[in-house]
C-alpha cells in the first residue's frame, strides 16, 4: 500500500533532471549517499507506464551514467521503449542513452531493428532519420548494419544534405563492421566526392581519410578525384584530410608524389592557417622528403615554428623536425641552437621533443660533447627528465654494440659519473652495460677496475637502492680483473664495508665472492713476491703468470717485510682468535685500517706491497666481518661466506708459521697453503670465453649419476624456487685437474670446503646438487648454438685479438661460463634502438583484409588479379554470404559483377584494363537496371568461380612481400592521372 | 576514427560532458577520465597543449573555468583539433549566450546534441555554426 501511494507521488512529483543536478551542486559530502537515492528513484520511476515519467526517469539515468559513471545497462529494455515512442523529445532521449550504453554485446540490440529501419525511412522527420543515424555510427553491429545496409544506401543519395552527411559518415562504421556493405555503398560514396555541396564534400573527405589510413592500398585507383579535391578545394579541413590522404598514397605510389608536390608546396606557402601550413610540412617531411625544394620550404616553416613563442608551434615544430631528421639531419643540425635551447624549457613534452632531436644529432664526432651538454642538463633537471636523459644517453651510445662509442675509457667513467647523479634511476641498464662492455672491450678493463673501485669504496653510494645493480656490477669487475687493481687491500675493505649490510643478499653475495678472489688475489701475490725475494730473483717467471702488468717493488717488500716482531704478531692475530666483543674488535679493526691506510699513503713503490700484516690485517678483517654472516639465512651468502672463512682457516695457520720460520723455511713452511693459494689464484684468473647455451650437453654424465629421477621429484618439491644462474666452485678448468695430484688429503678430511680430489667427482657432486638448474636451466634455452666450448683455445686467441675484433666477435657472444658467483645472466644481446619500424608495420586486420577486398573488388571491378592485398580468410564468407545479399539487394549491386565481367576480357593487358575500367563505370550509370538483371545469374555463376579460383591463387601470394605487391600494383595509377 | 572522445572538465577534474566515439565500459571511461585529468590539468598556460597519452594524443584547451579536452588519433592535425574547439565554444556561445560552466551542466543535452551535428563517427562533418544550430533551434521553437 505505502509502495503504491510513493509511486504516485513519484508520478506527480518527479525530479527532473534539473532538479537532479541542482541536488547535485547542493551536496558536499553526501554525493553519493543522494545519488544512490536518486537512483533508487529512477528504478522505480522508469517502469512507469507513464512515457513521460519514463523517458524523464532515463534522462537522469543516462547524465549520472556519463557523468558519474553508474551502471545503467540494467535499464537497457527502458531504453529500447523509450526510443521506440512517438514524441520526437522522448525518442531522443532514447537515443542518446542508446548510443551511451549499448554495446556489441547488449542482449536488446535484436530488438532495434525495426525501429531503426522505421526511423531511417521516416520521409518527414528528417530529424529522426538524423538521430537513427547517430545511434547507428555508435551502436552499430554487424548484423544492424547487414539488415540496414539498404535503408544506408538510399539515404547517401538523399537530397536533404542535413542527412546524407550523415549518413556518409555512418557509412565509415558500416564498413569496417559489415565490409559487404561496400558492394552496395561504395559507388554512391565516391559519386558523394563530386558533390557541388561542400558539407557533403567534407563528410566524404573524412570517411575517405579513415579509409585511407587503414589501408592506403585500396585507395589508389581514387587518386584523380582526391586530386581534383586537393587543388580545388578552398575548405582548410577538407585540404587537411587530402593531405593524410595523400600522405599514405604516395608512400605507395611513387609517381603520384610529383603531381602533388606542387600543389602542396603552393598551398603552404600560401595558406594564412597554420593548421594547414603544418599539415603541409608535415606531409612533405614524411612523404616527399626525395624533394629537395619542398624539404627546404618546409624547414623553413618549421624554423617558424620553432622560433614562434607559442608552446604549442614551438612543440609541433620540433615533432616535424623529427620526423624530417633520419633523412635530412641536415635541418636539425641548422636548427641545433634552438633545439638545444628548448631542452630546459618549462614543458616537460617540449623538453622531450628536444632531447630526441638532440639524440638524433649524436654521431662519433660530437658525441662527447653532446652527453657532456646532457649530463649537465641531467644534474639541473628534475628526477623525470633527468631520468629520461640519461636513459637516451644510455641507449644512444649503446646503439648497435656501441656503434658511436670510439673512446672507452671515457665512456666507462661517463656511466660512472651518471651513476652518482642524484636521480639516476638507471641502474639495470648501466649494471648491464658495464658487464658488457667488461666482457666486450679488452682494453677499457683496467678503466672499468677504477671506475668500479670509486664506486664501491663510497660509502654515501650505498644508501640509494637504485644503484645496488651497478654496484653489483662493479663489485664482480673488481673481483674479477683485480689485476689492474692499483690497491687491492682497498678493495677488500670496501667490498666488506659495514654498510654493505643495506644490500639485498643476491648483490652481497656478489659482495663476498668478489672479496674472495681479491684475496686469492693479494695472497698470490703475496707468495710470488716472497718467493722472488727469498731467491733474489728479481723477475721470476712465477711473477709473470700473473696476468697483470704490475711493477713488483722487490726491495721495500722485503725490507717491511721482515720488519714485524714476532710479539707484534701475536698481539694483532690472537685476540681474533679468541671470542672478543665485536666493539673492541672494531676497534683493533680501525687501528689495522690505519696500517693499510698508511702504506697506501707511502710512495707508489710501495703503495703495491703485500705486506705481511696487510695480508693478516685483512685476513682478519674478512674473518671479523663475515662471523655474523655464517648465520645467514640467504643459501647464496651462506655458501660464500663459508666458503671464504674456510679457506682462511685453511691457510691462516701456515701463513702465521711462515712468519715465524722465516725465509730459511719457506719451502716447507709455504708448501700446503701456498699450493692451495696458487690453485685457486688460477681459477680465479682463468680468463673465460664465450659459452655455447647447449655446452652443457656435452659434458659427459658421470657414471652412477641418475639425473632424470631425481629431477620429477625435485620439481616437484621445488618447483617455484628462482633458478639462481650458477653456483660457486663448480668451475671446472684445466687447473683443478693440475691440482688434483697435489691436492692434500689431510686437508680434505679437516674442511667443510672440499678442494677436488678429482675434477670429474667434483663434477659429479656438483651435478647431483644442482643439476636441477643444470636441466633446467637448458630447457630455457632450446635454442642450440654452434659455438664452440667454453675453454676452446681457438675462439680464446680470437678474443685476445684486438678491441674492435672482439666487438664484432662478441656480437654472437651468448651465454658466458662466467664466474659462477654472478648472479644475474649476463646481457645476451645489446638492446638495439636504431631500428625504424617502417609504416607497413601496421598491418590490417582481419576485418580491414575483407573490407579492403570489398574496396578493391568495387574499385577495380571483380577480377582481382591485379588486386594485390587480398588476404583472403574473409573471402571465402564473402562469397558465401553473396547469396543471401542477392536477396535483398539492389540493381547497383550487380553492376559490380557486370563490370567484372566485362573486364574479364582484357585479362592480358592490365594497363588497358584501368582505363577502361573508368570509361565503364562512366557508361555504368546510362544502364538500366533491367538488362543488368538479365546477367545477374551467370554472373553469380562466375563470381563464385573466381573467388575460388583466388583463394587458391591467395595462398601462393601470401609468401610474397609488401614491395613486390607495389610493384606490381604500380601500372594501376598512371591510366587514371599521369 | 579521428577523434576518440570528447571531454569537458572543469577546474576541481569533475566531468561535465563525456561524449566517446568508441565503446569504453564505464571502468575504462572512469580510468581514462581520472589518467587524463590529472595529466593535463597540472599544466600551466605556458605549455603546450599536446599530450601523448596511451596511444593517442589529447588536445585541450582551457576556457575560463572548463578545460576542452580532445582524444585524437596521433596523425591528426593538432591545430585544426584546436581550432575545432574554439569552433564548438564559440557555437555554445552563440546558442547560450555568454556560455558558462552552468549552462553546460543544466543544457547537457544541447550540448551533446550540438556535438552530434558536429561530429559523426569520429569525423568532424560540420563546421558551420549556423548549420550547427539550425536543427537545435528549431526543435525548441517547436516544443
Amino acid at each position: 500500500m505505502a509502495s503504491t501511494t510513493s509511486s504516485i507521488m513519484d508520478t506527480l512529483f518527479q525530479r527532473t533532471l534539473e532538479d537532479l543536478i541542482k541536488g547535485l551542486r547542493l551536496q558536499i559530502i553526501g554525493e553519493s549517499a543522494f545519488i544512490s537515492k536518486a537512483l533508487d528513484e529512477i528504478r522505480r520511476e522508469i517502469k512507469s507506464t507513464d512515457s513521460h515519467t519514463k523517458s524523464n526517469a532515463l534522462q537522469k539515468l543516462s547524465y549520472l551514467s556519463s557523468l558519474h559513471h553508474f551502471d545503467m545497462s540494467w535499464a537497457a529494455f527502458h531504453v529500447v521503449e523509450v526510443m521506440s515512442s512517438s514524441r520526437f523529445s522522448h525518442k531522443k532521449i532514447g537515443y542518446h542513452a542508446a548510443s551511451l550504453s549499448f554495446s556489441d554485446s547488449t542482449p536488446v540490440l535484436l530488438l532495434i531493428t525495426n525501429q531503426l529501419r522505421k526511423d531511417l525511412t521516416n520521409p518527414n522527420n528528417e530529424f529522426e532519420v538524423s538521430l537513427a543515424l547517430e545511434c547507428l555510427s555508435r551502436i552499430a553491429t554487424t548484423d544492424l548494419c547487414r539488415d540496414l545496409t539498404p535503408e544506408i544506401f538510399t539515404l547517401l543519395s538523399s537530397t536533404k544534405i542535413f542527412v546524407r552527411k550523415k549518413a556518409i559518415a555512418l557509412v565509415l562504421r558500416v564498413f569496417e563492421k559489415y565490409p559487404d556493405a561496400v558492394k552496395v555503398c561504395f559507388k554512391r560514396l565516391v559519386e558523394n566526392l563530386d558533390s557541388t555541396d561542400p558539407h557533403i564534400v567534407s563528410a566524404v573527405v573524412g570517411v575517405f581519410c579513415e579509409l585511407t589510413s587503414n589501408d592506403p592500398k585500396s585507395y589508389l585507383p581514387l587518386a584523380p578525384e582526391f586530386y581534383r579535391i586537393l587543388v580545388d578545394s578552398k575548405n582548410n579541413w577538407v585540404l587537411i584530410k587530402m593531405l593524410k590522404i595523400f600522405a599514405k598514397l604516395v608512400l605507395l605510389e611513387p609517381r603520384l608524389a610529383k603531381r602533388i608536390v606542387e600543389p602542396v608546396c603552393e598551398h603552404m606557402r600560401r595558406t594564412g592557417a597554420k593548421s594547414l601550413m603544418f599539415e603541409c610540412v608535415r606531409t612533405v617531411v614524411s612523404s616527399l622528403s626525395d624533394y629537395e625544394e619542398a624539404v627546404k620550404l618546409a624547414v623553413v616553416k618549421i624554423r617558424e615554428l620553432l622560433l614562434d613563442d607559442d608552446p604549442n608551434l614551438k612543440y609541433l615544430g620540433l615533432n616535424a623536425l623529427s620526423i624530417v631528421a633520419p633523412k635530412h639531419l641536415w635541418a636539425v643540425l641548422e636548427n641545433k641552437e634552438v633545439v638545444i635551447k628548448w631542452l630546459s624549457d618549462e614543458d616537460p613534452n617540449i623538453k622531450r621533443e628536444s632531447l630526441r632531436l638532440v639524440m638524433a644529432m649524436v654521431s662519433e664526432n660530437n658525441v662527447v660533447e653532446i652527453c657532456r651538454v646532457l649530463v649537465n642538463y641531467a644534474l639541473k633537471s628534475d628526477p623525470e627528465f633527468c631520468n629520461e636523459i640519461l636513459g637516451s644517453i644510455l641507449s644512444t651510445c649503446s646503439r648497435n654494440l656501441y656503434e658511436i662509442v670510439n673512446d672507452f675509457d671515457w665512456y666507462v667513467s661517463l656511466l660512472g659519473e651518471m651513476s652518482r647523479i642524484l636521480h639516476c634511476q638507471q641502474g639495470d641498464e648501466i649494471e648491464n652495460q658495464l658487464i658488457d662492455i667488461c666482457m666486450r672491450v679488452r682494453d677499457v678493463r683496467p678503466e672499468l677496475v677504477r671506475v668500479g673501485r670509486d664506486l664501491l669504496i663510497d660509502p654515501a653510494l650505498l644508501s640509494n637502492h637504485f644503484l645496488y645493480r651497478i654496484l653489483s656490477a662493479a663489485a664482480w669487475v673488481s673481483g674479477e680483473y683485480v689485476e689492474f687493481s692499483r690497491n687491492p687491500f682497498e678493495l677488500i675493505e670496501a667490498l666488506l664495508q659495514p654498510r654493505t649490510n643495506l644490500l639485498p643478499p643476491s648483490i652481497r653475495a656478489i659482495y663476498i665472492q668478489s672479496a674472495f678472489k681479491v684475496l686469492i688475489f693479494c695472497l698470490h701475490s703475496y707468495l710470488l713476491q716472497r718467493e722472488s725475494t727469498a731467491s733474489s730473483y728479481p723477475d721470476t717467471s712465477a711473477l709473470s703468470e700473473l696476468a697483470s702488468k704490475r711493477e713488483m717493488p722487490e726491495g721495500s717488500d722485503s725490507a717491511t717485510f721482515k720488519a714485524p716482531s714476532h710479539s707484534e704478531q701475536d698481539e694483532v692475530f690472537n685476540p681474533r682468535v679468541s671470542n672478543q666483543s665485536f666493539e673492541e674488535l672494531s676497534v683493533g679493526n680501525g687501528g689495522d685500517r690505519t696500517i693499510s691506510h698508511g702504506q697506501t699513503s707511502t710512495p707508489v713503490t710501495s703503495e703495491n706491497s703485500f705486506t705481511y700484516e696487510a695480508v693478516v690485517n685483512h685476513l682478519n678483517l674478512i674473518e671479523l666481518a663475515l662471523g655474523p654472516l655464517t648465520g645467514s639465512h640467504d643459501v647464496e651468502i651462506l655458501e660464500r661466506v663459508r666458503n671464504l672463512l674456510c679457506f682462511i682457516e685453511l691457510i691462516k695457520g701456515e701463513v702465521l708459521e711462515s712468519l715465524v720460520q722465516k725465509e730459511e723455511n719457506l719451502n716447507s713452511a709455504e708448501m700446503k697453503s701456498s699450493k692451495i693459494i696458487k690453485l685457486m689464484s688460477d681459477a680465479f684468473s682463468e680468463e673465460l670465453g664465450p659459452v655455447s647455451v647447449s655446452a652443457q650437453e656435452r659434458v659427459p654424465i658421470p657414471e652412477g649419476l641418475v639425473l632424470k629421477e631425481n629431477l620429477n621429484d625435485l620439481e616437484m618439491i621445488c618447483g617455484d624456487i628462482q633458478l639462481p644462474s650458477s653456483i660457486s666452485f663448480s668451475l671446472v678448468s684445466n687447473h683443478y685437474e693440475e691440482g688434483v695430484g697435489a691436492s692434500l688429503p689431510d686437508l680434505q678430511s679437516k674442511e667443510e670446503l672440499e678442494p677436488p680430489s678429482e675434477a670429474t667427482s667434483l663434477l659429479a657432486e656438483h651435478r647431483k646438487r644442482h643439476g636441477l638448474y643444470y636441466l633446467s636451466s637448458e630447457k630455457n634455452d632450446i635454442v642450440a648454438n654452434d659455438y664452440p666450448p667454453a675453454n676452446d683455445p681457438k675462439l680464446r686467441d680470437n678474443q685476445n685479438n684486438d678491441t674492435e675484433d672482439l666487438v664484432k666477435l662478441t656480437e654472437q657472444l651468448l651465454v658466458s661460463k662466467k664466474r659462477p658467483n654472478q648472479a644475474k645472466p649476463r646481457p645476451v644481446v645489446v638492446k638495439l634502438d636504431g631500428d625504424v619500424v617502417p609504416v607497413s608495420a601496421k598491418r590490417p586486420g582481419p576485418k580491414d583484409d575483407s573490407l579492403s577486398g570489398a574496396v578493391q573488388e568495387v574499385l577495380l571491378g571483380s577480377d582481382t588479379r591485379t588486386s594485390t592485398s587480398r588476404s583472403n580468410p574473409s573471402d571465402k564468407s564473402s562469397s558465401k554470404r553473396k547469396g543471401k545479399e542477392k536477396l535483398i539487394t539492389d540493381p547497383s549491386f550487380e553492376l559490380n559483377d557486370n563490370l567484372g565481367d566485362a573486364e574479364k576480357l582484357d585479362h592480358e593487358n592490365p594497363s588497358s584494363r584501368r582505363s577502361k575500367h573508368r570509361t565503364h563505370g562512366k557508361e555504368r550509370r546510362h544502364k538500366s537496371p533491367g538488362k543488368i538483371r538479365e546477367e545477374r545469374e551467370e554472373n553469380g555463376q562466375k563470381e563464385k568461380k573466381k573467388s575460388s579460383h583466388r583463394h587458391a591463387r591467395h595462398k601462393t601470394r601470401q609468401r610474397a612481400d609488401v614491395p613486390l605487391n607495389v610493384v606490381s600494383e604500380t601500372p594501376v595509377i598512371p591510366d587514371f592521372l599521369l | 576514427m579521428g577523434i576518440r572522445f570528447i571531454l569537458m572538465v572543469n577546474k576541481q577534474g569533475q566531468t561535465r560532458l563525456a561524449q566517446y566515439y568508441e565503446y569504453l565500459t564505464l571502468e575504462e571511461r572512469r580510468a581514462l577520465e581520472g589518467e587524463i585529468v590529472r595529466k593535463c590539468l597540472a599544466r600551466n598556460e605556458q605549455q603546450c597543449s599536446f599530450v601523448e597519452h596511451r596511444n593517442y594524443k589529447i588536445v585541450y584547451r582551457r576556457y575560463a573555468s572548463l578545460f576542452f579536452l580532445v582524444g585524437v588519433d596521433n596523425d591528426e592535425n593538432e591545430l585544426a583539433i584546436l581550432e575545432f574547439i574554439h569552433l564548438l565554444v564559440e557555437t555554445m556561445d552563440r546558442h547560450f549566450g555568454n556560455v558558462c560552466e552552468l549552462d553546460i551542466m543544466f543544457h547537457l543535452e544541447k550540448a551533446h546534441f550540438m556535438l552530434e551535428e558536429m561530429v559523426m563517427n569520429g569525423c568532424i562533418v560540420e563546421t558551420s555554426k549556423t548549420n550547427i544550430l539550425q536543427p537545435i533551434q528549431l526543435m525548441e521553437k517547436s516544443s
